[in-house]
């Protein structure tokens, strides 16, 4: 790496332009949301022995969604986008007004 | 099949494009993307047999459009991977905007350019329109002569891509190079493994160490995703690009003279100079146009003239300072470009003016349009220009040659 490293003599101005995600950077945007899934485990494909579904964990755009059984929604950095209640084959997620339950 | 004797794998009699892919071989190349343009088409055609025939190890992507071709080198490029593409004139301009990501990714790209004029009205035929029109993308442009320095310069332009992270297009012109055969020497593989050792990327798309390449980049500086080290925004990252990218000049020489030490061929490094000795004038040309215009300086010697020639071979960068040199004891310079930048002149014209002006050096600087859409070039028509512009009171500027078949220099602007 030596063109972007931080003893390059070039100093503040890498190479090229380069940055590692890390959570969180953008702040808490689980506070964006005005839609929040809500996941009903009695419909989840997954628990229902189907080990290889987790089709809400590969779309979902944030990687909030934890590849477990059952899967786990991170509400901290879920900005409510709907997509895994709309992949979900199961229809085990569901979308919810925000102050909803 | 691989019956090659000895002797074919020293030498071959190749065309313009074949002697591209014999490059593009031997250079080891990992990736090829292109897409089929008239005059280019032969290049790709020979590296897919080549790769079909299992004499080279590369992946060959067909893809649907030269963007897409572009933007298979960059993303191969961006994995570590060593790649090649080619195209012609509107192939060339339909990748524009990613030829300007390639160059700011500082991605060692290798493109072979088979210069041909830009429609409309379309043309197939050779003219320095298409690579001219891509100056400012920030890719290093190599201009050749004839086939050998077209396989010598793109193993030479691997090398010089790898060092300085910054993408290289090596430019011949169509049909009079690339369907014309001739004479190939090739460098042996000791001298190659020397010459070119494997690529070892500065950075790496790598699962295993994951980065975002060239998100979006803010006006100003800003602190890391540690918040501690503090990082160039948009124009600082640019500043160092163009300093790097004036300083690769001197990597295009030492390259030049390691390929030279070696292999025993040279092309006098960013330019070649012939009967520059004693010259009085100087003609300044690229590509075919510098090769005819050998043979117009002797015609012109022969009548007593003192012309010389200077063949520029580096334009971008632009090796203003080298050329200076080059052209300090003459009291005029004709150039000839094979280019325009319409509504003003030729850019080699106005790029050697440009560093001029900010040099003590004032000779007479006269500038012809000659060859577009591959109207022919001929010595006596060089010859002839050369002495219109020695005749002219007044300095002729972007003055067209060869209008309706005519020797006649008419005014350009």
């Amino acid at each position: 790496m030596s063109g972007c490293e931080k003893e390059d003599p070039w100093g503040h101005i890498p190479l090229c332009s380069m940055s590692r995600a890390i959570v969180g950077e953008g702040g808490k945007t689980g506070s964006w949301r005005i839609q929040k899934p809500i996941l009903d485990q009695g419909k989840c494909v997954l628990m229902r022995g189907k080990a290889h579904c987790h089709l809400c964990w590969l779309y979902c755009p944030e990687g909030v969604m934890s590849r477990q059984t059952p899967p786990v929604i991170d509400y901290d950095y879920c900005k409510g986008c709907g997509i895994c209640a709309q992949e979900c084959v199961g229809k085990a997620i569901r979308m919810v007004h925000e102050h909803e339950d | 099949m691989n019956m090659r004797t000895e002797r074919d794998r020293k030498s071959r009699v190749l065309t313009g494009n074949e002697a591209a892919a014999f490059a593009c071989k031997d250079a080891s190349v990992q990736v090829v993307a292109a897409y089929p343009i008239t005059p280019q088409s032969p290049v790709t055609e020979r590296i897919a047999q080549f790769v079909e025939e299992g004499e080279m190890n590369a992946q060959y992507v067909c893809v649907e459009s030269e963007h897409s071709a572009i933007t298979v080198c960059i993303a191969a490029s961006t994995v570590g991977a060593r790649v090649f593409t080619a195209t012609s004139a509107n192939g060339l301009c339909l990748m524009h905007e990613q030829l300007h990501w390639a160059a700011g990714a500082r991605l060692p790209l290798v493109m072979a350019c088979v210069n041909r004029g830009m429609a409309a009205p379309w043309t197939i035929w050779t003219d320095h329109q298409d690579s001219i029109s891509q100056r400012d993308t920030g890719w290093m442009q190599l201009y050749v002569e004839d086939n050998q320095e077209i396989y010598d310069t793109i193993l030479q332009a691997y090398r010089i891509a790898e060092i300085c992270h910054v993408p290289v297009m090596v430019c011949y012109d169509g049909y009079i190079l690339s369907h014309t055969a001739m004479p190939v020497s090739f460098a042996s593989t000791e001298q190659i493994q020397a010459l070119l050792p494997p690529r070892t990327p500065a950075f790496q798309l790598d699962p295993a160490n994951p980065y975002n390449f060239n998100l979006v980049t803010m006006p100003e500086p800003r602190k890391d995703h540690e918040g501690i080290f503090e990082m160039g925004g948009y124009m600082d990252l640019r500043y160092r690009f163009q300093v790097e990218l004036k300083r690769s000049e001197e990597v295009v020489k030492s390259v030049h003279d390691a390929y030279a030490n070696l292999v025993g061929r040279k092309y006098g490094g960013v330019l070649k100079t012939y009967a520059m000795e004693d010259a009085d004038v100087a003609v300044l040309a690229m590509g075919t146009v510098a090769s005819e215009s050998r043979v117009a300086v002797d015609r012109l010697r022969a009548e007593g003239l003192a012309v010389g020639l200077v063949s520029l071979r580096l334009f971008r960068p632009f090796p203003g300072p080298a050329l200076a040199d080059a052209l300090n004891r003459v009291s005029q310079v004709v150039v000839f470009d094979r280019n325009v930048s319409y509504g003003h002149e030729g850019a080699v014209a106005s790029d050697l003016k440009s560093h001029l002006f900010s040099t003590d050096l004032r000779p007479r600087v006269s500038s012809l349009i000659v060859g577009l859409g591959g109207r022919d070039v001929t010595a006596d028509f060089l010859v002839r220009g050369v002495r219109q512009c020695l005749d002219s009171k007044e300095p002729v500027v972007a003055g067209w040659l060869g209008v309706l078949g005519d020797s006649t220099i008419r005014p350009g602007r």
